[in-house]
């Protein structure tokens, strides 16, 4: 301590520069998992164009000699990858709009009607964070197999927007909050009923909040596998999960159009990602921390 | 307001869709996983199901064959290797990056990266790695040093095959949410500590880390729930094999739904599983108010 204070003594009002050799280790440290990060999926992409021979020995970690976009064309032909890419969309826009329809409703009966119990019923949808998917799988898949539903696309869209809602509506409660309470007091002055407040008042200002769901919710149903899995068995239904592990199953040793299968499921995300890495990334932040 | 019983039959509207789903998917199915767990039922048709009381959950504690508490056991390591490897890693990167240096926006997004792909994706893509003929994995390190039977094909060396792609994974989720909190920790108090001397690691150990132990815990449940929920990569890369190595409570209960036909014991080890995820959840939280105590909140 006594140390200190000599050097306080000395430049009391300079502010201690971070160390050069730390700053350059520093950037080894974050330039090293970054590589660690980049390194599988420029492998994923560079067996999707290689030939097993390629694969097998004579070029494992460069890129291909010979590009081979025939893989990609098997794995569109063979692999049926196209229906389930669009089985995958039509499962997940569904849920999102079913769950934003739900959630926004919901949090404006929480949030801004005042009654008593509201807070009780926030507490109750909370439940729904620690909840996992898992703890209904065995109820719903009897349900659905006594009504013969599975093998339909509600089979899913109905579990995803109930496990979706409860983030959902976390998320909207944070949005829904920083909006002034003066602006229900005006529209009730005008006459607007609490349902007129809610569709021309409170929607239009949640806008930053769908994008974020949408977002969080997106993620969520695009990737999922168990339920998925247990419910569709038919090829014409299956998710892009389901489908991947149908397609690695057939093919286990063609390299190429499985890797081909990878890089299809993934360069949406990953197109999407670039032009919106920003508000994906925030729509995670918010999901986490404002629980 | 007209009057009360408008009000509460319009909130009741306005929370009816939420209500339906919500009950109908979680909470009536969570009652119906518990009445199931007392029953043996073997079949999705449920009329002539036996009652047996709590005859699952004996069977699952004390039966060698289904191995439950090596599932549970694995899930429990998974869970501290993740509190312990994999979240100090992630602080330690949001730390870094939370210095202001320059293409932070373009590290923070390559390491974000992953967490984006979907996990089947992954799965499949580490099994490639890994594979025992072929893999990337023996051309770095040399077939030399792996293990009998292949990476995943061991008993001593798949769960910690399966932990490395989990942990590749998710640094960047929990570094994302943990830089969101180093972000915000007000500079005017790093200035004014190191005007007072203090160095990087001081500012960071004394200062920073304190601040953002609400997204910490956030972080330390997410880790551990998360493992006590993984499925979806253990079920691609090895589906809970070889010898039940890599076997977790839901690969567990799928295959006691789907291969063996038990749905009353599936029941019960989701059953189990919520158990589980509500307690951590109770006792993390309750560590850390203690700790908040000495803390400054």
């Amino acid at each position: 301590m006594a140390r200190n204070n000599d050097g306080r003594l000395l430049d009391q009002y300079q502010v201690r520069k971070t160390n050069k050799f730390l700053r350059g280790m520093i950037y080894v440290g974050l330039v090293i998992w970054a590589l660690i990060d980049l390194f599988p999926i420029y492998w994923m992409f560079t067996f999707s164009l290689k030939s097993n021979e390629e694969v097998y020995g004579l070029n494992v970690m460069g890129l291909p000699k010979e590009w081979l976009w025939s893989n990609y064309s098997t794995a569109m032909t063979t692999g049926n990858m196209p229906q389930y890419f669009v089985n995958s969309l039509i499962v997940t826009v569904a849920t999102i709009v079913i769950s934003l329809i739900a959630a926004l409703m919901a949090t404006y009966a929480i949030t801004r009607i005042v009654w008593k119990g509201s807070s009780l019923m926030n507490s109750f949808f909370m439940l729904g964070i620690t909840i996992p998917i898992h703890a209904s799988i065995v109820p719903i898949f009897i349900t659905l197999s006594k009504l013969h539903m599975t093998n339909s696309y509600w089979s899913l869209i109905i579990p995803y927007s109930a496990f979706s809602l409860a983030m959902a509506i976390l998320i909207c409660t944070g949005f829904m909050n920083e909006i002034p309470r003066d602006l229900d007091e005006a529209a009730y002055i005008d006459g607007c009923g609490l349902w007129q407040t809610f569709g021309m008042i409170i929607v239009p200002l949640m806008k930053p909040a769908l994008a974020t769901i949408s977002i969080y919710t997106f993620l969520q149903c695009w990737n999922e596998l168990m339920f998925a899995n247990v419910f569709i068995s038919k090829d014409a239904l299956k998710t892009l999960p389901v489908g991947i592990q149908a397609l690695s199953g057939r093919h286990t040793t063609d390299w190429g159009p499985i890797g081909a299968a990878l890089v299809i499921a993934t360069f949406p995300v990953l197109i999407a990602y670039v032009f919106m890495s920003k508000s994906i990334q925030e729509s995670f932040i918010a999901g986490a921390v404002k629980g | 307001m007209k009057n009360k019983t408008y009000k509460y039959v319009t909130v009741f509207l306005f929370l009816l869709p939420a209500l339906i789903l919500f009950i109908g998917v979680l909470i009536a199915p969570i009652v119906m996983s518990l009445v199931y767990s007392l029953f043996d039922l073997r079949s999705v048709s449920t009329e002539g199901m036996e009652f047996i009381g709590l005859g699952n959950y004996k069977e699952l504690f004390t039966s060698g064959s289904i191995s439950f508490w090596k599932a549970l056991g694995n899930s429990m390591l998974l869970a501290v290797l993740s509190v312990f490897i994999q979240l100090p890693l992630a602080l330690g990167l949001a730390l870094m990056l939370g210095k202001g240096i320059k293409g932070e926006r373009a590290f923070l997004s390559i390491y974000f990266l992953p967490v984006l792909i979907s996990t089947v994706v992954i799965g499949q893509l580490w099994r490639k790695i890994y594979n025992p003929d072929y893999g990337i994995l023996n051309a770095v390190v040399g077939s030399g040093l792996m293990p009998q039977g292949g990476w995943l094909g061991n008993e001593s060396s798949a769960l910690w095959c399966v932990f490395i792609p989990t942990l590749w994974q998710y640094v960047g989720y929990h570094m994302l949410l943990m830089y969101a909190g180093v972000r915000s920790v007000s500079p005017e108090l790093r200035e004014a500590a190191k005007l007072d001397g203090a160095t990087d690691g001081q500012v960071d150990w004394y200062i920073v880390i304190p601040s953002i132990k609400p997204i910490l815990r956030v972080s330390v449940i997410f880790a551990i729930t998360g493992s006590l929920k993984s499925f979806d990569l253990i079920y691609v890369l090895t589906n809970g094999g070889p010898y039940h190595a890599t076997e977790v409570p839901s690969t567990l209960m799928i295959s006691m739904l789907f291969e063996r036909n038990r749905y009353g014991m599936g029941s019960t080890i989701a059953v189990l599983m919520i158990a589980l995820c509500f307690a951590f959840a109770i006792i993390i939280n309750a560590v850390f108010k203690e700790r908040d105590i000495y803390g400054k909140k």
